[in-house]
Protein backbone atom coordinates (compact mmCIF):
# COMPACT_ATOMS: atom_id res chain seq x y z
CA UNK A 1 0.00 0.00 0.00
CA UNK A 2 1.34 3.02 -0.62
CA UNK A 3 1.83 5.81 2.63
CA UNK A 4 1.81 9.73 1.88
CA UNK A 5 5.54 9.51 2.30
CA UNK A 6 6.18 6.87 -0.34
CA UNK A 7 4.19 9.14 -2.57
CA UNK A 8 6.15 12.33 -1.97
CA UNK A 9 9.70 10.28 -2.80
CA UNK A 10 8.13 8.48 -6.17
CA UNK A 11 6.97 12.65 -7.13
CA UNK A 12 10.80 13.69 -5.84
CA UNK A 13 12.25 11.04 -7.75
CA UNK A 14 9.96 11.74 -11.04
CA UNK A 15 11.95 15.04 -10.78
CA UNK A 16 15.44 14.14 -10.99
CA UNK A 17 14.95 12.08 -13.55
CA UNK A 18 13.18 14.98 -15.81
CA UNK A 19 15.78 17.25 -15.39
CA UNK A 20 18.70 15.25 -15.61
CA UNK A 21 18.84 15.33 -19.26
CA UNK A 22 19.16 18.85 -19.46
CA UNK A 23 22.10 18.68 -16.90
CA UNK A 24 23.52 16.49 -18.95
CA UNK A 25 23.65 18.53 -21.92
CA UNK A 26 25.21 21.72 -20.20
CA UNK A 27 27.85 19.25 -18.96
CA UNK A 28 28.51 17.66 -22.62
CA UNK A 29 29.03 21.31 -23.52
CA UNK A 30 31.64 22.27 -20.90
CA UNK A 31 33.50 19.58 -22.01
CA UNK A 32 33.01 20.16 -25.55
CA UNK A 33 34.79 23.14 -24.83
CA UNK A 34 37.19 22.56 -22.40
CA UNK A 35 38.58 19.94 -25.11
CA UNK A 36 38.93 22.26 -27.90
CA UNK A 37 40.79 24.74 -25.67
CA UNK A 38 43.06 22.07 -24.29
CA UNK A 39 41.68 22.74 -20.60
CA UNK A 40 42.64 26.44 -20.77
CA UNK A 41 40.60 28.97 -19.70
CA UNK A 42 40.13 31.34 -22.56
CA UNK A 43 39.55 34.91 -21.32
CA UNK A 44 36.91 37.20 -21.86
CA UNK A 45 36.90 39.53 -24.18
CA UNK A 46 38.38 40.05 -27.84
CA UNK A 47 35.32 38.70 -29.31
CA UNK A 48 32.18 40.06 -30.75
CA UNK A 49 29.15 37.51 -31.60
CA UNK A 50 26.27 39.08 -33.63
CA UNK A 51 22.83 36.93 -33.13
CA UNK A 52 19.33 37.85 -32.41
CA UNK A 53 18.23 38.71 -29.30
CA UNK A 54 15.12 36.55 -30.02
CA UNK A 55 14.70 34.06 -32.84
CA UNK A 56 11.32 33.33 -34.01
CA UNK A 57 13.07 29.88 -36.27
CA UNK A 58 15.59 27.79 -34.61
CA UNK A 59 16.10 26.07 -38.25
CA UNK A 60 18.08 29.56 -39.27
CA UNK A 61 19.87 31.84 -36.92
CA UNK A 62 22.05 34.22 -38.75
CA UNK A 63 25.24 33.98 -36.35
CA UNK A 64 28.01 36.67 -37.02
CA UNK A 65 31.69 36.54 -35.31
CA UNK A 66 34.97 38.46 -35.55
CA UNK A 67 37.57 38.22 -33.43
CA UNK A 68 40.88 40.71 -34.30
CA UNK A 69 44.27 38.58 -34.21
CA UNK A 70 42.26 35.29 -34.18
CA UNK A 71 43.56 31.73 -36.46
CA UNK A 72 40.53 30.02 -35.55
CA UNK A 73 37.27 30.73 -34.27
CA UNK A 74 34.83 27.43 -32.81
CA UNK A 75 31.22 28.07 -32.37
CA UNK A 76 29.44 25.91 -29.73
CA UNK A 77 25.45 25.58 -28.78
CA UNK A 78 25.60 25.19 -25.60
CA UNK A 79 21.95 23.61 -25.12
CA UNK A 80 22.02 21.91 -28.67
CA UNK A 81 22.05 17.78 -28.55
CA UNK A 82 25.25 18.08 -29.96
CA UNK A 83 27.35 21.39 -29.16
CA UNK A 84 29.64 21.84 -31.65
CA UNK A 85 28.79 24.10 -34.60
CA UNK A 86 31.68 24.57 -36.36
CA UNK A 87 35.46 25.26 -36.50
CA UNK A 88 36.48 28.15 -38.94
CA UNK A 89 40.16 27.94 -39.65
CA UNK A 90 41.44 31.40 -41.56
CA UNK A 91 44.20 31.27 -43.94
CA UNK A 92 46.95 33.49 -45.56
CA UNK A 93 44.72 35.19 -47.96
CA UNK A 94 41.99 35.65 -45.31
CA UNK A 95 41.33 39.48 -45.66
CA UNK A 96 39.86 39.65 -41.51
CA UNK A 97 39.16 36.81 -38.69
CA UNK A 98 35.24 37.24 -39.46
CA UNK A 99 32.90 34.90 -40.39
CA UNK A 100 29.16 34.69 -40.65
CA UNK A 101 26.46 31.98 -41.33
CA UNK A 102 23.39 30.50 -40.21
CA UNK A 103 22.90 27.82 -37.31
CA UNK A 104 20.35 25.86 -35.73
CA UNK A 105 19.30 26.24 -32.23
CA UNK A 106 17.02 23.57 -30.98
CA UNK A 107 16.00 25.76 -27.70
CA UNK A 108 16.56 28.92 -25.84
CA UNK A 109 20.38 28.71 -24.71
CA UNK A 110 24.19 30.40 -25.00
CA UNK A 111 25.56 30.07 -28.07
CA UNK A 112 29.80 30.54 -27.20
CA UNK A 113 32.37 31.92 -29.40
CA UNK A 114 36.05 30.54 -28.69
CA UNK A 115 38.82 32.30 -30.66
CA UNK A 116 41.94 30.59 -30.96
CA UNK A 117 44.85 33.42 -31.19
CA UNK A 118 48.03 33.65 -33.34
CA UNK A 119 50.55 32.84 -29.97
CA UNK A 120 47.96 29.37 -28.75
CA UNK A 121 45.66 31.64 -26.27
CA UNK A 122 41.69 31.50 -26.56
CA UNK A 123 39.69 34.48 -25.75
CA UNK A 124 35.63 34.00 -25.97
CA UNK A 125 32.20 35.52 -25.84
CA UNK A 126 28.82 34.22 -25.19
CA UNK A 127 25.42 35.72 -25.58
CA UNK A 128 21.99 33.98 -24.96
CA UNK A 129 19.07 33.33 -28.41
CA UNK A 130 15.86 33.06 -27.17
CA UNK A 131 14.47 30.99 -29.51
CA UNK A 132 10.83 30.64 -30.28
CA UNK A 133 10.43 27.53 -32.53
CA UNK A 134 13.07 24.89 -32.45
CA UNK A 135 15.43 23.80 -35.00
CA UNK A 136 16.02 20.25 -34.24
CA UNK A 137 13.18 18.62 -35.64
CA UNK A 138 10.85 18.83 -32.52
CA UNK B 1 21.47 14.90 -53.17
CA UNK B 2 21.11 15.16 -57.07
CA UNK B 3 21.06 18.89 -57.89
CA UNK B 4 23.38 20.22 -55.62
CA UNK B 5 23.78 24.20 -56.72
CA UNK B 6 26.81 26.12 -55.32
CA UNK B 7 26.06 29.99 -55.23
CA UNK B 8 28.16 32.27 -54.83
CA UNK B 9 28.35 36.27 -54.70
CA UNK B 10 31.97 38.64 -55.01
CA UNK B 11 31.37 42.17 -55.28
CA UNK B 12 31.48 43.60 -58.50
CA UNK B 13 34.90 45.49 -58.30
CA UNK B 14 37.82 45.67 -55.82
CA UNK B 15 41.74 47.14 -56.18
CA UNK B 16 44.32 45.06 -55.92
CA UNK B 17 45.57 44.61 -51.83
CA UNK B 18 41.26 45.23 -50.45
CA UNK B 19 39.74 42.94 -48.55
CA UNK B 20 36.13 41.87 -49.72
CA UNK B 21 33.41 40.28 -48.58
CA UNK B 22 32.27 36.63 -50.19
CA UNK B 23 29.36 35.01 -49.93
CA UNK B 24 28.84 31.49 -50.23
CA UNK B 25 25.76 29.21 -50.26
CA UNK B 26 25.08 25.79 -51.56
CA UNK B 27 21.49 23.82 -51.57
CA UNK B 28 22.23 20.92 -49.17
CA UNK B 29 19.51 19.46 -46.44
CA UNK B 30 22.07 18.90 -43.64
CA UNK B 31 20.28 15.91 -42.24
CA UNK B 32 21.85 15.83 -38.54
CA UNK B 33 20.59 12.36 -38.29
CA UNK B 34 18.82 13.01 -35.16
CA UNK B 35 15.25 12.74 -36.98
CA UNK B 36 13.23 10.26 -37.45
CA UNK B 37 10.78 9.51 -40.54
CA UNK B 38 7.05 8.91 -40.64
CA UNK B 39 7.88 4.78 -39.73
CA UNK B 40 10.04 5.54 -36.92
CA UNK B 41 13.48 4.81 -38.35
CA UNK B 42 16.42 7.28 -37.78
CA UNK B 43 17.35 9.44 -40.88
CA UNK B 44 20.97 8.94 -41.39
CA UNK B 45 23.38 11.75 -41.25
CA UNK B 46 24.47 13.34 -44.22
CA UNK B 47 25.85 17.10 -43.79
CA UNK B 48 28.32 18.91 -45.56
CA UNK B 49 30.92 18.28 -43.16
CA UNK B 50 33.64 20.80 -44.64
CA UNK B 51 34.04 24.01 -47.02
CA UNK B 52 37.12 25.38 -48.05
CA UNK B 53 38.24 28.36 -50.18
CA UNK B 54 41.60 29.33 -51.51
CA UNK B 55 42.57 32.32 -53.64
CA UNK B 56 45.47 31.65 -56.72
CA UNK B 57 46.31 28.60 -54.27
CA UNK B 58 46.16 30.19 -51.12
CA UNK B 59 43.91 29.18 -48.39
CA UNK B 60 41.28 32.17 -47.53
CA UNK B 61 39.13 29.91 -45.32
CA UNK B 62 38.69 26.22 -44.01
CA UNK B 63 35.71 25.34 -42.05
CA UNK B 64 34.94 22.12 -40.29
CA UNK B 65 31.43 21.83 -40.46
CA UNK B 66 28.64 20.02 -37.67
CA UNK B 67 24.93 19.02 -38.56
CA UNK B 68 24.04 22.07 -36.39
CA UNK B 69 24.52 24.52 -39.00
CA UNK B 70 21.57 25.13 -41.02
CA UNK B 71 20.25 23.26 -44.46
CA UNK B 72 21.83 24.87 -47.46
CA UNK B 73 24.99 26.39 -45.50
CA UNK B 74 25.15 29.89 -45.86
CA UNK B 75 29.28 31.13 -45.10
CA UNK B 76 30.15 34.52 -45.29
CA UNK B 77 33.83 35.96 -45.02
CA UNK B 78 36.46 38.41 -46.18
CA UNK B 79 39.59 37.41 -48.84
CA UNK B 80 42.14 39.45 -49.52
CA UNK B 81 42.42 40.06 -53.10
CA UNK B 82 46.43 41.27 -54.06
CA UNK B 83 45.78 40.51 -57.45
CA UNK B 84 43.46 39.24 -60.05
CA UNK B 85 42.62 35.32 -59.67
CA UNK B 86 40.62 32.07 -59.47
CA UNK B 87 38.36 31.88 -56.25
CA UNK B 88 38.23 27.59 -55.55
CA UNK B 89 35.25 27.06 -53.18
CA UNK B 90 35.15 23.40 -52.46
CA UNK B 91 32.03 21.71 -50.23
CA UNK B 92 32.85 17.49 -48.63
CA UNK B 93 29.47 15.81 -48.44
CA UNK B 94 29.58 13.05 -45.49
CA UNK B 95 28.83 10.69 -48.66
CA UNK B 96 32.67 11.46 -50.35
CA UNK B 97 31.40 13.59 -52.72
CA UNK B 98 32.78 17.08 -52.98
CA UNK B 99 31.08 19.86 -54.74
CA UNK B 100 33.74 22.41 -56.41
CA UNK B 101 32.96 26.01 -57.96
CA UNK B 102 35.57 28.73 -59.63
CA UNK B 103 35.06 32.41 -59.79
CA UNK B 104 37.30 34.63 -61.54
CA UNK B 105 37.74 38.04 -59.64
CA UNK B 106 39.73 40.79 -61.77
CA UNK B 107 41.09 43.66 -59.55
CA UNK B 108 41.27 47.41 -61.16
Amino acid sequence: MLTRRDTLALGLGATAVATLPMGAFAQTADEVMATYTGGATPAEGGVTITAPEIAENGNTVPIAVSAAGAVEIALFATGNPTPPLGRFAFGEASGAPTIATRVRLGRTQDVVAIAKMADGSFAMARVEVKVTIGGCGG
Amino acid sequence: MTDVRPRIRLPRSASAGDSILVKTLINHDMETGLRRNSAGETIPRQIINRFTCDFNGRNVIDCALEPSISANPYIEFEAIVDQSGDFVFSWHDDNGEVYTATETFTVG
